[in-house]
This record gives C-alpha cells, structure tokens and sequence, in this order.
C-alpha cells in the first residue's frame, strides 16, 4: 500500500531529523541545564550572552513554574536540571519548601544581592524586581487621594477599580505581604471591601486593566510596573496612547513602601554542574545583565548603584517594601483562601 | 498496516487480546496514577473549596457543557445533512470548508474575538466614536463571559459533530431514503425519524469529543475569567501549590464523564447500528433552489465566517501590520510541531486499530474497561495528563539507570521522562478517544456477519481484512488520523511540561507571548498552527470524500 509507505518512510525521517536520544547529564563543565518559569523571550537572550562570552552552553526548557517543580520533584536525583528560574518569591520558596534547590553559596552573589532579596538560607536569589501598584486615569483621579493599598477598599472607589483574577501568583503575594502587614482578618475584611468596588468581574491580564482604565471602564488599574513601562516603550502608537492616559502613584509611601516581588534564580539539589550553574547566576548579577533587565524587561535590577532604565525612571522613585520575600511564600496559602472568602475571582 | 485476524486461529486471537490488554493498561496507567492520588492527603482543601467556591466551579462547568453542547449540535447537524444529502451552490466547498476552525485552538479563538470586542477594541472603539457615549452608556457583548466562552469553544468544537455525522449521512444507504418513502415520510420525517435516529451513534460520538474537550478547557475560560471546574484544579495545583488535591479535583471530573458515558452506552445498550446495504446505491441528492438555496447557504458559511475567516483574518492582519517577525525560528517550530504531531497521529492510530479489533473479536470485559478508561483522558486537562505521565516515567526511569548503573557503570540519564517519548505518550493517552471514536464507528458499520460470509467463500483472514475491511475502513482511519494531527498541533499544556531541552512548538511560541501579554506578537505562531493545521484537513477531507465517490 503506497500510503504505509509514505508514512513509515515519513515516520522514520521525523524519528532521525531530532534524536530520541536523552540529553547525557554527565557533568560537563561547558554546560548548564535551566528548567525555566520565565518565558524563553524574557531570559534567553541574557543566556545567549552568557554562552557567547564564557562558552557555557545553556539548554533551556521553559513551562509553568509549579508543573517544572514537579518535574524536578519526580526526576529527583536523576534531573538534568542545575538551575530553576521562576518569577515570583511564592513559587521560589514552594521549591526551597519541595527540597529540590540546593544552598549554593557564591561571595559574589552575597555581596550584590540585599537581604531581603533573597532565600535567608540562601537557596535561592532575586535577580530582578517588579512593583505592583496602582494606575490613574489622569483627570479623573487626584494622585493625592491615592494613599495605601488599604485605601483602595475605601466606598469612594466604588465601580472604580479594574484588577485581574485571584488565581494570578502576583495578586496572591500583594495579599501575602498585606496578611503580613496587618493579618488575616483585616486584610479578609480589605479584600471583601476591594471586590465591592470593582468595576467589572476579573478578567485578562494586567495590560487589559491598563487597556480598560485608559478606555474609560474603570479610574484605577492594579497592574506590575513592567507592563506599563512596556506600554510607554512601545513602537505601537495606540500602546503610548494607553500609557499617556494614565499616571503612576506610589502606595504607603509613609508607611512600608510599594510591593514589590521578584524573579529569581536557585541552584537544583541534584545538579551535576554546580560550578557554571553559579557562574550563570553571577553573570545575571553582574551590571551588564541588570541593565539588561531594565532595557529589554523594564524590571528593576537588584544590585544597588546599578542603573534604573530611562522608562522606568519617569515611573518617579519610590520607597519599596523591605518585607522578607519568604513570607510572600509562607502566607500564599492563607491568602488564596482568603480571596475565595472575600468573593474575588 | 496491521496484522488483525478476525475469527478461527485461537493462537493469533489470543496475541492481539493480549497485546491489546497490554496497551490498554499502559495507555490507562496515567489515569490509575491519578486516581491513586484519591488515597493521600487531606480534605482540608475540599472543606475549604466546599464552603466557598465549588458551587460556582460546578454550576459553571455544567451551564459551559450544556451550552457548548447545544451549541455545537445546531451548528454541525445542519450543516452536516446539508453538505451530504443537499444539493445547492457552494456544498462541494462548504464539504470541506466547514472543518477549516478545527484548525484554530479554541484558546487562539479566544484571543482574537477580545482583541476585536472588548471595549479597548477597534468595533466598541468605533461604537464610542461615531456615538460619542462612553464606557457602560451603551449595551455591547460582553465577550469575557461564559457566553462568550460558550461561543467561542462551539466555534472550534463544532466540527467534530459536523465530520462524524456527516460521515453517518452519508453511509446511510439510499435504501434508507427509499425506506422512508415507502414509510410514507416527507423529507422532514425522513430526516427526524429515520436519518437522524441512525446516525446517533456518530453524532453522540462527536458530542462527546466535543464536552470533553469543553470539560479539559482551560486556556479559554481562565482568560475569560469564568471559574470552572478546571480552572479550579489548576487553582488548587498553583494557588495552593497542593498537586494531590487538584489531582483529587481532577478524579471527580473523571468520575463524571465515566458516568456521561456509561449512561449515554445504557440508553442504547440494545440498539445495534450496522449498515444494511452490502453494495452501496449513491444515494440521490435532494436539489435545493431559490430561497431554499439561499439558507442552505448561510447556515453554512456562518460557522465558517465566524469560526474561521475572521479570526484567521485578524491573526493575518496582527501578522502584516503590527506584529514582532524578528524571530526568525518560525521554520523549526512549525516542523518540530508537525512532525509530533504526525508521529501522535500515527501511533494512536495504531493503537486505536489494535484495541478497536481486540474488543470487536474479542469482547473481554477486562479488555473493555482498560480500553474505556484509557479513553477517559480526553476529558482531562493535558497538565494532570502529563503529571499522571511523568510519575510512573520517572519511576521507570529510575529504575532503568540503576540497572545500567549496576551492569555497565554508565549513567544513562533520563531515558523516557525526559525525552520525546514521553511526550508522545502523553499525547497518544490524551487523544486516544478521539481517534477510537473515530475507528470503532468505523468498524461498527461493518456487520460481523460480512467476515462470516467472507470466510465460508474461501477468504483467508488476511484477505478478509484488506478486501474488505480495509476499503470500508480507510475513511474511518483517515478521519481519526486528521484529528489526532490536528489536536496535536493545538496541544499545549503537556507538550509545555514534558518537552525536552531547547524543544519549541507553534503552539509553545503562541502561549508564551500570549500569557507574556503581547497578543498581537503571538500572532504569526497562532497563525502558523492555523496553516499547518489546515493541510492535513484539505488533503484528508480531499481524499475522504474521493473515496466516497468511488464506492
């Protein structure tokens, strides 16, 4: 039959053109294995310049942090893995939690990066930072009547405020820190009042709020700072339009400072290239690579004195929450549960 | 092709039981993984989501089935006995044409119809413009919503309604026709009393592929904000970080389809369904004109308009104005996805073929529940899969490397969780009711009896199978390769868990920009899965439809 053929021969061009063959996790010097949370587009090309001026290669495999730490929790000591990049302090303390990162002490690394930005065992390291805070519509709202995130639960918000969905990891740890800052009961009785003034059941992402609030659904939107900057440095003419019509405000300024969170980077517990595992994570520490982070990510970079990139500069400066970023991850639970009571989707 | 036989030599009967128990096990294992999960951890999480959340999950799934359902019904029936029964202008295109939004994943459907509805797009901008109203003065559809997630996933989903119950109109025999003539029925009652009835298994068939796919959603309601069971797992497994209890979640689902299934089996559990007609008369068409045309016509371009050439439309337009096409990768991913999705097609084919045989032959009640749980996978979200997957992978992979370990002191590293392997498997557990669906509709229509009358003339089994059983089979086994592809290419949560380093498809490329919030630049991916997926349903629908005429 001509169609077998065709498709056995086929078949078997597809199994030779990529390889069956696993990956060898011989320790190799010339090599680190990622397991990667943050997508290929947003870390890549930092690795390509780390391959180019070290020689290291860097095999990537990108996917949804919780899903790649149970991957690794089963691989257990047989993992390619040598290094979990995710973003946010919650998941990095549920894979310090699952036992699959491995202290790895490097000088450089204390030295760079603050206390607060990272593991206090030092399992892993923040390696950029984001805010989140609250976006205006300019002329609608006066930026001094924005104060706090306890404020936003305020009646006089009410129909004002457009956020994404509870079930995204940076709400959660807004709530976390807000559970840290005043407890459970409190932060139960602000998330119930925050629902009551959306202005419309959750839904998107926080460019959508941003793209709402600036269309004239809601005066407010929630949103992390890169997703703005990314609107102001847009090549887009209706991405600046967006921008244009909305203005950032700085929360608890008086108090604890805006929420910040970060992305970060940890050494697996059963890596065979320990050694460049720690050399990658030096080289994203480094000032080239934290500029990096500001230029192509608009994040903000995690060692002091380097410098804040120009988008992210006309955001204005601001205090930040020196909250130790493990609580964001102990107190997750508590915060989902909370949300679910409060009625926020 | 395979070596089946049916009847006679016990010895090669009890070869393909046996291998086909062994593929049934194999293939349900990820699911009994799953289940396992029932028998640890606490119920705290179930408490909790008990007293807060798990009415809206489930009162949202069910109100998303029923519409879904409906919705997929009034859209594939019609256009269906249309395209086989009627003539009018257009039917020979509309034939094909109609399966074209199969191509588009429902969660691609979704990205475009926001970026055109919602109110921050180009339509309510317009709206706002010429009116001069602002947000919330006038009434718009609000395409975040469950209708919306209705709309869009009856778009995609209607097609498998439409591909099988086509394919029972037309093997209904013009004796059939003739029947209801004799009967004294107009075209009407033709259709509800005799056509319709007939062709039930295949259109329940199609139903069912259709919920389950509804039921393992998760792209679409979770950007649409619309709480449902599923997202209600992957809230369990990300927000409380409790695997075992989204996994618990995940068999509840599971218990639920089970019991669609076997009550759907026991409401015709005395009905059998074979063709009647040993040489097939072409039926003739019933010729439609004027206004009778005219609907004809519009009932079947809509689906295509709007489950195909707008959002297709939109993607293209995203690709030439506005997207980033500095990545110049597209040639890789769009062969990495193709060739998986090919091998997927034909492995769980095969496998389709062996178990669909092994229970026609061989009608083991071991054998039926292996087979039937296996293809309960298809209602599962492709997360829980590939977690049901990699465990038992891992396992296996564990034990592999110390026995090379212990006899050749090399470490062989991850051979199966880690490679392609896996991930093929993951797909052949997901999609095997799709493609079994497909098969055993096939092969029911050929009545046993007709092997009986082949034997007693002298044929050998091998000649039983390719004189007769493959001619009539080969419609049946191209229909389910063209959806494993195709569902392949559009599969995104297991191929993004079980990848191997440095492996990239379409349809990965689409979701990371899409999740990263840059829709527009996810365009030329999301369109690249579109056309690839749209070959395999020209050339198969091509090559069905030839293969009708020449019967």
């Amino acid at each position: 039959m001509k169609f077998t053929r065709v498709v056995s021969t086929m078949a078997m061009a597809a199994v030779f053109a990529t390889g069956f063959l696993p990956l060898s996790v011989s320790a190799d010097d010339n090599l680190v294995n990622v397991y990667s949370a943050r997508k290929e587009a947003l870390i890549k090309p930092l690795f390509d310049r780390f391959t180019a001026e070290t020689g290291i290669a860097v095999n990537l495999v990108t996917g949804k942090a919780d899903a790649l730490l149970k991957r690794l929790e089963v691989e257990g000591d047989a993992t390619p893995a040598d290094l979990f990049v995710t973003v946010d302090a919650g998941r990095l303390y549920r894979a310090k939690d699952a036992g699959v990162l491995q202290v790895a002490t490097s000088e450089t690394l204390d030295k760079l990066i603050p206390a607060h930005l990272k593991d206090v065992d030092g399992y892993w390291y923040g390696m950029s930072q984001r805010a989140r805070t609250v976006f205006y519509v300019k002329g609608k709202v006066d930026p001094a009547e924005l104060t706090s995130y306890e404020d936003l639960a305020d009646p006089k918000w009410k129909g004002r405020i457009c956020i994404r969905s509870s079930s995204n990891i940076y709400n959660q740890s807004l709530v976390a820190s807000m559970i840290d800052a005043n407890g459970v009961d409190a932060t139960e009785t602000w998330a119930k009042g925050l629902v009551a003034n959306f202005a419309k059941p959750p839904a998107g992402g926080d460019t959508d709020q941003l793209r709402a609030a600036a269309s004239g659904v809601c005066d407010l939107a929630i949103a992390n700072t890169y997703y703005y900057a990314r609107l102001v440095h847009s090549n887009k003419e209706s991405d600046n339009e967006v921008a244009a019509k909305l203005g950032t405000a700085w929360l608890n300024q008086d108090g604890r400072g805006a929420h910040v969170n970060v992305s970060g980077v940890g050494v697996t517990k059963y890596a065979s290239n320990v050694e460049s595992a720690i050399k990658l994570m030096e080289f994203m520490a480094s000032d080239e690579s934290q500029v990096w982070y500001g230029a192509e990510n608009n994040e903000y970079p995690v060692v002091e004195g380097v410098e804040v990139s120009p988008v992210l500069k006309g955001l204005g400066e601001f205090k930040a929450d020196d909250i130790e970023l493990s609580k964001l991850g102990t107190n997750n639970r508590a915060a989902v549960e909370l949300m679910d009571r409060a009625g926020w989707k | 092709m395979f070596v089946v036989t049916p009847l006679k030599s016990p010895y090669r009967v009890n070869w393909l039981t046996s291998s086909s128990f062994v593929i049934a096990v194999l293939l349900a294992l990820p699911i009994f993984v799953i289940a396992g999960f029932v028998f640890s951890g606490s119920a705290d999480v179930f408490t909790h989501l008990y007293h807060t959340v798990l009415f809206d999950y489930v009162s949202n799934s069910l109100l998303l089935m029923l519409g879904v359902g409906f919705g997929v019904l009034l859209l594939g029936i019609p256009t269906a006995w249309l395209t086989s029964v009627c003539d009018f202008p257009g039917r020979r295109i509309f034939a094909w044409a109609l399966l074209l939004p199969l191509a588009v994943p429902a969660y691609i459907i979704a990205y475009t119809y926001t970026g055109l509805l919602d109110f921050a797009g180009p339509v309510q901008m317009a709206i706002r413009e010429l009116t001069g109203l602002g947000y919330g003065e006038y009434w718009f559809f609000e395409i975040r919503s469950l209708a919306g997630a209705i709309l869009m996933l009856a778009l995609v989903l209607y097609p498998y309604v439409y591909l099988l119950s086509r394919a029972a109109f037309l093997e209904q025999s013009a004796s059939t026709l003739e029947v209801s003539r004799t009967l004294g029925y107009n075209q009407w009652q033709g259709l509800f009393k005799l056509a319709l009835p007939l062709a039930r298994p295949a259109i329940i068939a199609g139903l069912t592929l259709a919920l389950m796919e509804t039921l393992a959603d998760y792209g679409t309601v979770q950007y649409f904000g619309v709480n449902t069971f599923t997202t209600g797992i992957f809230r369990t497994f990300y927000g409380f970080g409790d695997a075992v209890a989204a996994a618990q979640l995940a068999v509840c689902l599971l218990s639920f389809v089970a019991l669609l299934v076997l009550v759907e089996k026991y409401s015709r559990r005395k009905s059998r369904y074979h063709s009647s007609a040993e040489f097939k008369a072409k039926a003739k068409l019933i010729y439609l004109s004027g206004w009778k045309a005219a609907v004809a016509f519009l009932i079947c371009l809509l689906p295509i308009v709007f489950g195909f050439l707008i959002p297709a439309g939109q993607l293209a337009f995203w690709c030439l104005t506005q997207a980033d096409l500095s990545d110049g990768s597209f040639f890789q991913l769009a062969w990495n996805s193709f060739y998986l999705a090919f091998l997927a097609a034909i492995i769980a084919v095969s496998f389709a073929l062996i178990l669909a045989y092994a229970s026609r032959l061989n009608p083991k009640k071991v054998v039926r529940f292996s087979v039937a749980t296996a293809g309960l996978g298809y209602a599962l979200p492709g997360t829980i899969i590939a977690i049901g997957v990699i465990i038992p992978f891992a396992w296996m992979d564990h034990q592999l490397i110390a026995m090379a370990k212990k006899w050749f002191s090399v470490d062989i590293g991850l051979v199966l969780s880690g490679t392609l392997v896996a991930l093929l498997f993951a797909y052949t557990v997901r999609f095997l009711a799709v493609s079994l669906g497909a098969v055993q509709s096939g092969l029911d229509k050929i009545k046993p009896s007709i092997d009986g009358a082949a034997r007693t003339l002298g044929y050998t089994p091998m000649q039983v199978l390719k004189q007769i059983h493959v001619p009539l089979m080969k419609s049946s086994v191209l229909t389910a390769l063209l959806i494993v592809f195709v569902d392949v290419l559009k599969e995104l949560p297991a191929t993004l868990i079980l990848r191997p380093f440095n492996f990239n498809t379409l349809a990965v490329r689409a979701f990371e920009l899409a999740s990263d919030e840059r829709l527009i630049d996810a365009a030329p991916a999301s369109l690249l899965i579109v056309a690839v997926g749209l070959i395999p349903v020209i050339l198969l629908s091509r090559s069905i439809a030839k293969g009708r005429a020449g019967s």
